[in-house]
């Protein structure tokens, strides 16, 4: 019991750092059919950023601020500068933040060096508390209550406002939003830097849930993400949650009962799903 | 209110729009005709800024509109239902309608009432998902859409396509009345329809204007309609 309730609270996590990530690659590619590779860059920045600023400051919230206003800077940066111009080409947009991905993973090599960095924990999120005889990890907790409130703030935001209505609409027939007088592409650049910061604070959370944060993990991340996407349905925040909790528990349980298949499960995954349902389990777009 | 002039359209290396010249006249029904592929559609979309006009000018009250975005040209008061209605299917009826409004204000919800009124299905099935409706509430809902959006002129791609023909005697009645309050192009294919309500006709063949003039003209020209239209 101890241990399927502690894969449970791993693979939650785990699922919802994907999330973090995930969210804003579906709303971009379901809104502009931009394919980010870069979005993973993001996110290792928020990791690296989080642990600079945590090891100055030693306030975990300043830290988080910070590592999510450098992220969302970035992503303000990359979409004037290099997503703009390559609107409507897959092809050049594919080459454009496979580029900038390694640009932001050699920034991070030239400012922190490339050998891997520990990453602190707040005394506060340290350690484990007890349920009923179970122990379970803080830290691991409160990234699945900052998961599901990031989710909960992203529907009400898409569900409850205007600018969620326009979202959705430009998600469904983004031509269409145009000739109702919107600038589709000023609530592109919101959404894309929007995006970016909650991919930054998950890479906040990631690096005291990892310990150890390097370069090249926002890759990893990103392969995860572009999976649920992709299981989720393209452009659907719902189906890349659903399909995030699915991925994690997946690996969670894989790795812990058949630790052979745990790298093949998500892949295994994507295939049963797409067999399925071609379009993901609540995409509309194919 | 509306004048085309001498337009022309390149998608990708077609030459779509050779030279196409007509008006819309202000407070009146204009129809445009043609067969498939004649440039109808083309031309309501380079109106609309979706096609960049290689050749010609668009102005709109003497304003010319030339490549402008087609956000900005939306905002200038020219609403479009396009051919395939261009529905949200995941916002309910209700939130359409809703964002149709630039700006909630007196005017745009008396739009809205009126819109109700006409289509009293849309307020029946305000709460329900745009893409779950039938097809003429879905055609209900794009023109509805359009017209609270819009302010002056509306360019109406064959709202008859797909339709019932009793659900299409529905929307002409509505489009009579609405020709009370806006301007409407329209493009129609179907002639028996499009002639008991426009006012103005033009014919296209060719990415080109070859006939215009009073839709009363083209009702007693058998030679007219016969060959272009294919109805006698």
């Amino acid at each position: 019991m101890n241990a399927i309730l502690n894969l449970l609270i791993n693979g939650l996590s785990t699922g919802l750092l994907i999330f973090l990530l995930a969210s804003g690659l579906t709303l971009i590619f379901g809104l502009m059919s931009v394919l980010n590779f870069a979005h993973g860059g993001f996110f290792v920045w928020g990791a690296f950023v989080w642990v600079w600023l945590f090891s100055a400051t030693g306030n975990f919230f300043i830290s988080v601020v910070g590592a999510i206003g450098i992220g969302m800077l970035i992503g303000f940066i990359f979409e004037k500068t290099l997503i703009r111009p390559v609107y409507g080409n897959h092809i050049r947009q594919l080459l454009v933040t496979l580029g900038g991905m390694l640009v932001l993973v050699e920034l991070i090599r030239m400012i922190w060096g490339s050998n891997p960095i520990r990453a602190g924990l707040p005394v506060w999120l340290d350690g484990s508390i007890q349920l009923g005889g179970v122990v379970l990890i803080k830290y691991r907790l409160f990234v699945i209550l900052v998961g599901l409130i990031i989710y909960g703030l992203i529907m009400l935001l898409l569900k409850k406002t205007k600018i969620g209505m326009i979202i959705r609409a430009g998600v469904d027939n983004r031509e269409m939003v145009q000739a109702l007088g919107i600038n589709i592409k000023a609530v592109f650049s919101m959404v894309f830097i929007l995006g970016a910061g909650i991919a930054a604070l998950g890479g906040t959370l990631l690096a005291p849930y990892s310990g150890i944060i390097f370069a090249d993990m926002g890759l990893q991340y990103a392969i995860l993400a572009f999976i649920v996407v992709i299981i989720g349905g393209l452009g659907s925040v719902r189906g890349a949650a659903l399909a995030s909790i699915i991925v994690g528990l997946a690996g969670a349980f894989t790795a812990f009962y058949y630790p052979d298949l745990s790298l093949a499960v998500n892949m295994l995954l994507l295939i049963f799903v797409l067999l399925l349902r071609p379009k993901g389990l609540f995409g509309e777009k194919g | 209110m509306l004048k085309v002039d001498n337009l022309e359209t390149y998608i990708e290396q077609f030459h779509i729009l050779q030279g196409v010249t007509f008006e819309v006249r202000k407070g009146m029904i204009t129809v445009l005709f043609g067969r498939n592929g004649a440039g109808k559609t083309t031309t309501l979309r380079t109106i609309m800024g979706y096609y960049p006009i290689a050749n010609g000018t668009v102005r709109y009250n003497d304003e010319v509109l030339n490549n402008l975005p087609t956000h900005l040209i939306a905002r200038k008061g020219i609403g479009y239902v396009p051919e395939d209605q261009g529905i949200f299917p995941s916002l309910t009826v209700g939130e359409t309608l809703v964002l149709a409004q630039r700006e909630k204000n007196k005017e745009t919800e008396e739009k809205l009432t009126w819109m109700l009124e006409l289509f009293p299905d849309l307020k029946k099935f305000w709460q329900k998902r745009s893409g779950l409706l039938s097809g003429g509430q879905k055609q209900m809902l794009a023109i509805a859409r359009a017209f609270i959006n819009s302010d002056g002129l509306l360019l109406i791609d064959e709202p008859s396509k797909g339709l019932s023909p009793l659900m299409v005697e529905k929307l002409m009645e509505a489009i009579l009345q609405m020709k009370e309050k806006t301007t409407i192009l329209l493009v129609e294919q179907n002639y028996f329809m499009a002639s008991e309500i426009g006012d103005y006709f033009y014919i296209m063949d060719d990415g080109k204007i070859v006939h215009g003039g009073l839709m009363d003209e083209l009702k007693e020209d058998a030679e007219l309609s016969m060959k272009y239209l294919g109805v006698s």
